[in-house]
């Protein structure tokens, strides 16, 4: 598991409060981990900060799982 | 009870009656305030009558840029901002038929538009901490209507209606968005009006007297506390009975 994926597995457990193994690669944040529409926006703020990225509102929406997440976060900081 | 200190806090339209009575009332809770308004002059006046804790921020509302740039200055020099009162307010009064594009737009976009920007703006900051207050002075034509107010009561009632969705989406966060409704109140705006519209009004107050920017203010400072953290969504009607709703 890359450093990234792990990060970011770590705010999704942390803000959403869910278990660990439960955010795997296809675990879509809304369908699969309980996140509201309020909480997508918040794991993106919460990205940024981490990676010290942009991550622009049409990017946002298209970030619906995990896995999504993470091939985002790489891409954008590689 | 209300004690603000700790806590920082953005006000538009300080220069004006209500606007600098909120100021100085947050400022005697003990929050840092921020001042903002187009008159630089008044501004810091206000600032070094407060003494401490007071930021000058002069900005004018009518321009999109400097709305952007108002809450970047604002977290720069006071560290965040906990509290937002959307404040400032311009008329533009005309009978309908004859009321301008230009008049129309204007009050839309300092009054309402402006106030918009700005909550969207301080959001991020009020979620991550999971503490805000946004309270926005609407008024009491926002929902009675007044003639000649065409464009004043639609976007004072486009504030209210604004406060209630966001009030929605956010208060799972400990952010609450209220409203203030003054009624008639003493300041420069109402000066303007003749003694015969004076004290016709003043027939409609059963309190039998104008309100003052203290009585408003006073309103906020309660939105603004943590006792008040289970209201939101909500307008509160501050105008001597002049409407009961």
């Amino acid at each position: 598991m890359s450093d990234i994926a792990d990060r970011v597995r770590k705010i999704v457990v942390e803000h959403l409060g869910v278990e660990e193994d439960k955010v795997v690669e296809a675990a879509s944040f809304i369908d699969d981990l309980g996140a509201d529409s309020l909480d997508t926006v918040e794991l993106v703020m919460a990205f940024e900060e981490e990676f010290g990225i942009e991550i622009p509102d049409d990017a946002a929406e298209s970030i619906q799982t995990f896995g999504d997440a993470v091939k985002f976060i790489t891409e954008k900081s590689a | 009870m209300f004690d603000l200190t700790g806590k920082t806090a953005l006000v538009t339209g300080a220069t004006g009656g209500i606007g600098g009575a909120i100021a100085r009332a947050l400022h005697a809770q003990g929050a840092v305030v921020g001042l903002s308004g187009t008159r630089a002059g008044v501004l810091e006046e206000l600032a070094s009558s407060l003494g401490g804790r007071a930021h000058v921020l002069p900005c004018n509302l009518g321009h999109a840029e400097a709305v952007e740039a108002l809450p970047k200055q604002a977290a720069e020099a006071m560290g965040g901002i906990d509290i937002l009162v959307n404040n400032a307010g311009i008329t533009r009064d005309n009978l309908f038929m004859r009321m301008s594009d230009e008049e129309w737009a204007q009050v839309i976009e300092v009054n309402l538009t402006s106030a918009f920007r700005l909550s969207r703006s301080v959001l991020r900051g009020m979620m991550k901490k999971r503490w805000g207050r946004i309270i926005g002075i609407t008024s009491i034509v926002g929902v009675t209507g007044n003639p000649g107010q065409g464009n004043y009561a639609a976007a004072k009632a486009g504030m209210i209606g604004m406060s209630k969705s966001l009030a929605a989406e956010v208060a799972s966060r400990n952010v609450t968005v209220n409203c203030v409704a003054p009624g008639f109140i003493e300041t420069a705006m109402t000066d303007k009006l003749g003694d015969q519209q004076k004290e016709k009004l003043m027939g409609a107050i059963p309190a039998g007297r104008m309100g003052t920017g203290e009585e408003i203010a006073a309103a906020v400072v309660y939105l603004a506390s943590d006792e008040a953290a289970y209201v939101t969504g909500q307008t509160l009607h501050v105008n001597g009975g002049m409407a009961m709703i």
